[in-house]
């Protein structure tokens, strides 16, 4: 949150505080540098004719080939420009895949952080449980990846510090990776018309050095992992039943599921990712795995979002590595 | 006897099949239109002096941007200048006597109407908080708004461009004069003509999607909220299959007043005419291909991203090589500053800014950034208002001799054109600023650092609608005290100007023959 002096600020130069915002600012005065020579041309051009060729003035108007269509001029002027639109296009593409679909980080340190929009808050669970509403604490350098779904209407989550942007979804899961790089306070707004009171869907991202993180991590309760909670819900909700390793019903073995590719009974394939899992405890019906009936009952409103991220966690637990998987 | 004169009384002007009385139909309702959404923006505006939401609650806010919206995009920007300066204008530079349907066209505005009260009546009876967007599932299932009678409004206002678009198309195809070819026909025309296709082809897109929400909005049938195993991102592409063709709805039109404006007051034939013809065509055409840059961050694949900004770069193209067109006729021209020309040169520097800034927000990277913000606001802007308003300023001033048989005052109209242009600047300049900073649009509350940009922008609202009001009030004087005007004031080419100012109900007592070029500024007319 700003001080009261930074009020009447000019904001051109918007904090930049992720490992990708840096990038994004230097193409962005790049591009601001190239169109302000486009416009500093264009009405230059303008002011110059405008005062040589006003109605009476002596400047000459004796015919050139240049008066009313010239081929050359006319493929002269477009091959520049469309050398420099496909510049900035593979530029600004390159960077888009980097920002929106990312390598997992060498180290494989990424914190997987769940966060569930709802009119009209942010809520978030940490993989050891703890959770936060419309505040998101991180450590500093440590890559963080969110799942991200919506209880009700399509929200979106923005960080304009970090230069990063994903929507988030009714029934869907949507992922956003970023790695913050300095310490301090950055705003989080909804930036996506969510109703009455979208502009109050705002919190902030804290980012701590990660001794400090460790501590304000071990001062918070810890009411169990989403993969423990997952665990136990399993059970409550009657999964195990008929997904357990006892059971006398046939129904799919989730061991070693996730992340693999699903043969379906109505053809063709899908990868068994979060939304895939989710899907099936939702919707069972759309995607039935081949060789099984489709017997199974939709948990649709039965399960809250929180469980059913949970679940999710829980069943991507029994794949032993995770893959590069949303 | 002229149009205006020919017969008095509501009734010869309800029931007129003269296509110039049409467009006066037209003319004074989305003038209508214009003054109410920019009193909803007035009122945006003011509330955003403030970081706090103190001056309306929240839901009076969302309810003002929403009709702001609703209203300048399909009472006022989508008819403007095609139903009014088309309607009374293309018979007359074709050399015809009227539309090809006149019965057709009397009843578009009609249709308009009928849409327009719907939507009338949605604000009044608890008012419409959706955007102009629609946004599912919150248009559905979440607002408690009229969402119903608005989405009616809006699909009936559909049917009236359509109507439109089917009689500019036939009109241009079967009533032009003999010797007035497809290469002789003035740019307005072309522009008028690549906009109708567009209007045929598209609008019927919105029409669907909008009864489907309908459908789901009302019986809870599933189609577009995830809940009832609908897709959301699915009204995001049927609406913007129909929005982003839409922006060329509103744009091409402003290219056609332009380049009349600029060949008459430069008195020199167009630029590379056939560029400016084929290019016209070509960013109908691509217009279509390019929806998908409204929805870089929505979830749809990336790599659809990716396809979709290519696009977008290329649809840029054509443009550019318009805004090189305009410059080149100015090339050993014979410039006078008469309103009509400063109103269509403001029409190039901000249409050119507007563009430049659309090729940021083509950038995928830095879209990320920008979707949803302030940034887009101001993009946005500087193409419907900045480019499609100044040039409808440009082609009322142009042809108000013409179609009044009036002059307006000269001075007046050069002061308001420097006040809107100035006006426009600081009123949307800083949005670049505070969007590219982050914050996001339909914000009814905002934090405090972005407080002096918002300021800015507000003070410079308040020069625009000074900057509007003035038009309105100088050339309601001019009806009565406006000096005659004669049949061709600005010794422009053209068939309009071959006939007297007003023209007459019978435009042309004998067919035209056309025998040269558009434009032929270098013979005396």
């Amino acid at each position: 949150m700003a001080d009261a002096d930074d009020r009447w600020q000019l904001l051109l130069f918007p904090e930049s505080a992720s490992s990708v915002s840096g990038q994004v600012d230097t193409l962005f005065w790049a591009m601001v540098v190239a169109c302000g020579l486009v416009v500093a041309l264009v009405f230059t051009v303008l002011l110059v004719f405008g005062i040589r060729y006003r109605r009476g003035s002596p400047a000459s108007r004796r015919g050139s080939p240049l008066l009313y269509h010239n081929r050359w001029l006319e493929i002269g002027w477009s091959i520049p420009v469309l050398a420099a639109f496909l510049f900035f296009f593979a530029w600004g593409a390159l960077l888009y895949v980097e920002i929106l679909d990312p390598p997992t980080p060498e180290d494989g340190d990424a914190r997987r952080v769940n966060v569930i929009g709802k009119q009209w808050m942010w809520k978030f669970q940490h993989p050891e449980g703890i959770r936060e509403i419309n505040t998101l604490h991180v450590a500093v350098g440590q890559t963080v990846r969110l799942r991200m779904t919506s209880q009700d209407v399509i929200h979106s989550f923005f960080v304009p510090a970090f230069r990063i942007k994903q929507d988030v979804l009714p029934q869907t899961y949507t992922r956003l990776q970023f790695a913050p790089t300095k310490v301090g306070r950055f705003d989080l707004y909804c930036a996506e018309y969510c109703g009455l009171s979208h502009s109050g869907m705002v919190g902030e991202v804290v980012v701590m050095p990660p001794s400090e993180f460790q501590d304000w991590l071990a001062r918070r309760d810890r009411p169990g992992t989403p993969q423990q909670d997952g665990e136990r819900l399993f059970r409550q909700y009657g999964c195990s039943g008929c997904h357990g390793e006892a059971s006398s019903v046939r129904a799919p073995d989730l061991a070693g599921l996730y992340g693999k590719p699903v043969p379906l009974e109505s053809g063709g394939t899908v990868t068994a990712d979060a939304q895939y899992l989710r899907d099936s405890i939702v919707f069972p019906s759309k995607h039935v795995v081949a060789g099984y009936e489709p017997i199974m009952p939709s948990f649709k409103d039965q399960i809250s979002e929180e469980d059913l991220l949970k679940l999710t966690a829980y069943i991507q637990s029994l794949t032993p590595e995770e893959p590069d998987a949303p | 006897m002229n149009y205006l004169n020919a017969g008095y009384g509501l009734k010869s002007w309800l029931l007129t099949l003269d296509h110039k009385r049409v467009a006066w139909l037209y003319f004074i309702s989305i003038t209508g239109f214009f003054f109410l959404g920019g009193a909803a923006a007035t009122l945006v505006r003011l509330e955003l002096i403030t970081p706090a939401g103190d001056l309306l609650s929240s839901d009076a806010y969302n309810q003002m941007f929403s009709l702001h919206g609703i209203v300048m995009v399909w009472f006022f920007l989508i008819p403007s200048i095609p139903a009014t300066m088309g309607n009374f204008l293309l018979p007359l530079m074709l050399g015809a006597r009227d539309m090809a349907f006149p019965r057709l066209n009397l009843m578009s505005w009609y249709v308009f109407i009928l849409g327009g009260a719907f939507t009338l009546t949605a604000v009044i009876a608890g008012g419409i908080d959706t955007g102009w967007t629609f946004y599912t599932p919150y248009s559905t299932m979440f607002s408690n708004g009229a969402v119903l009678a608005a989405a009616t409004g809006v699909f009936i206002v559909g049917f009236s461009s359509i109507l439109t678009g089917i009689n500019f198309i036939v009109t241009t195809h079967k009533m032009r004069a003999p010797g007035l070819t497809w290469f002789r026909l003035p740019l307005f025309v072309w522009a008028q003509y690549a906009t109708s296709l567009i209007m045929v082809l598209a609008t019927p897109v919105l029409s669907i999607t909008l009864v489907l929400l309908g459908v789901e909005r009302a019986f809870g049938i599933g189609i577009f909220d995830p809940a009832l195993g609908g897709d959301p991102i699915l009204f995001e592409h049927l609406f913007w299959f129909y929005s982003h063709p839409a922006v060329y709805i509103m744009l091409l039109p402003a290219m056609g007043v332009v380049s009349e404006v600029i060949a008459c007051f430069a008195h020199k034939r167009i630029f590379g005419y056939k560029v400016m013809a084929f290019s016209i065509l070509a960013i109908a055409l691509f217009g279509f291909l390019v929806w998908g840059h409204h929805m870089f961050v929505s979830g749809q694949s990336i790599y659809a991203g990716v396809a979709f900004s290519l696009l977008s770069f290329l649809v840029s193209v054509p443009s550019a090589l318009k805004i090189f067109n305009w410059l080149a006729t100015l090339y050993k021209g014979h410039i006078r500053f008469d309103a009509p020309m400063l109103f269509a040169l403001s029409f190039i520097g901000l249409f050119l800014i507007g563009g430049l800034t659309g090729v940021f927000v083509a950038t995928l990277a830095l879209d990320i950034q920008m979707h949803d913000t302030y940034f887009v606001v101001a993009h946005f802007h500087y193409i419907m208002v900045g480019g499609m308003v100044s040039a409808y300023m440009a082609g009322l001033h142009f042809w108000w001799p013409k179609i009044t048989g009036r002059l307006y005052p000269e001075m007046w109209a050069r002061v308001s054109a420097i006040i809107v242009f100035a006006g426009f600047n600081l009123t949307f300049f800083p949005q670049f600023i505070l969007g590219w900073a982050g914050m996001p649009r339909r914000y009814h509350a905002y934090a405090e650092e972005f407080q002096l940009l918002n300021v800015f922008s507000s003070a410079g609202a308040g020069m625009l609608a000074v900057g509007y009001l003035l038009p309105l009030l100088y050339l309601l004087w001019s009806l009565r005290y406006g000096a005659r005007a004669g049949g061709n004031p600005w010794d422009a080419r053209g068939l309009e100007w071959t006939v007297a100012s007003p023209p007459p109900k019978e435009t042309f007592a004998t067919v035209p023959r056309v025998d040269s070029e558009a434009y032929a500024y270098d013979t005396p007319q």
